[in-house]
């Protein structure tokens, strides 16, 4: 379909739908599913396994739920997490805090935003996007 | 026989503490890693090799740990009818196996391998107090066999040995069958969608 196209049609038309999709906001009841089959493996709402807790970590600082033995790059990084910044994350730990302790990359855009969704959900609400 | 598999498992796991040498515990990890000054010397030394992925293959080790005492703990709660724990045990048997490749190639890459938490510690963190059927520990050995298998797969990107990638790849394998035959037994379909993992 896109052959038919000029180059700049094409280029503008699916530069519109990666806007469309950042904008489009996640779906928290697929996210969860995603979170249980990607993250579960090492991470649980309200427990520190191999990952630490993730109940209300949007709005958190990184680094900083007590228990868990951070690498010193996580503990470094300031501020909080905010649905952007997890989006770097979750495309490359390990590009946001060369020597994290999490390696595990997210690929598909839609995926890494109904995660950020549903993490949102289980965060306080004063974090969430308004509706 | 079920006794003494168990007996067996327990000596190799004793065995491995030895051979990882208590001495260094809990040091392994963020040592492996090193801190975030050393980011470009990691980097560099990522280019060279299976030493790169030491700090990949702990939290990979980190993973088996749990799910050998997972298996153990459930294994031991009397919930499994017989049929059901000779599968498990087989199942363990593998995790253990994936312990002992993870934990071998990250002292020849001059790591010291992360030790397993107490089973206290997992049966808190995997709330295995709450188990009370075997429905139940077949629902939860799923779930962590699906969690494993992605993480797996989802690592695969950031590793920058070719035979690191390939241990890899057969860990997630061994994980994405044991979902699969857990997953039938819950009478659970195979999902549709292409690409079960990743
Ligand atoms: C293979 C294990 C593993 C998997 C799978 C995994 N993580 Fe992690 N995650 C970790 C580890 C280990 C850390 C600690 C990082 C550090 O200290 O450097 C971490 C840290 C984090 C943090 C920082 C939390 C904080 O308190 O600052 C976030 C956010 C996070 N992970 C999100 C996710 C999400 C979302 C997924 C699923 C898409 C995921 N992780 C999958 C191992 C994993």
């Amino acid at each position: 379909m896109i052959r038919g196209m000029t180059l700049p049609v094409a280029a503008t038309l699916l530069a519109i739908s990666a806007a469309a999709l950042a904008a489009t906001p996640g779906n928290p009841e697929t996210g969860r599913q995603q979170y249980e089959a990607k993250c579960g493996g090492c991470h649980s709402l309200d427990s520190n396994r191999v990952g630490p807790r993730h109940r209300g970590v949007i709005g958190r600082r990184p680094g900083s739920v007590p228990g868990y033995a951070y690498s010193p790059a996580v503990k470094a990084l300031g501020g909080v997490w905010t649905p952007n910044r997890m989006d770097q994350w979750l495309q490359d730990p390990q590009k946001l805090a060369p020597g994290s302790k999490m390696y595990l990359t997210v690929s598909s855009a839609t995926t890494r935003r109904d995660i950020i969704a549903y993490l949102q959900s289980v965060s306080p609400p004063a974090t969430k996007k308004p509706r | 026989m079920t006794k003494s598999k168990n007996i067996e498992s327990d000596n190799s796991r004793r065995g491995f503490l030895r051979q990882s040498g208590l001495a260094v515990a809990g040091v392994g990890l963020v040592a492996a890693v090193g801190a975030p000054a050393d980011a470009a010397k990691r980097r560099r030394v990522a280019r060279g090799g299976a030493q790169g992925d030491v700090g990949v293959m702990q939290g990979a080790l980190a993973l088996e740990h749990e799910g050998i005492a997972a298996y153990k703990i459930a294994g031991a709660s009397g919930l499994l009818t017989p049929d059901v724990l000779k599968v498990a045990l087989v199942f363990l048997g593998h995790h253990e196996g994936h312990r002992e490749a993870l934990a071998s190639l990250i002292m020849k890459a001059g790591g010291n391998p992360v030790e397993p938490k107490t089973d206290a510690e997992y049966i808190k963190e995997l709330d295995l107090g709450a188990l009370k059927t075997q429905g139940d520990v077949v629902t939860l050995a799923t779930r962590l066999e699906q969690g494993a298998a992605n993480a797996y797969v989802g690592q695969i990107a950031a590793i920058s040995d070719n035979s690191t990638a390939k241990l890899f790849a057969q860990l997630a394998t061994d994980e994405a069958v044991h979902w699969a035959v857990l997953n039938g037994a819950l009478g659970n379909a195979v999902p549709t969608p292409t690409f079960l993992f990743g």
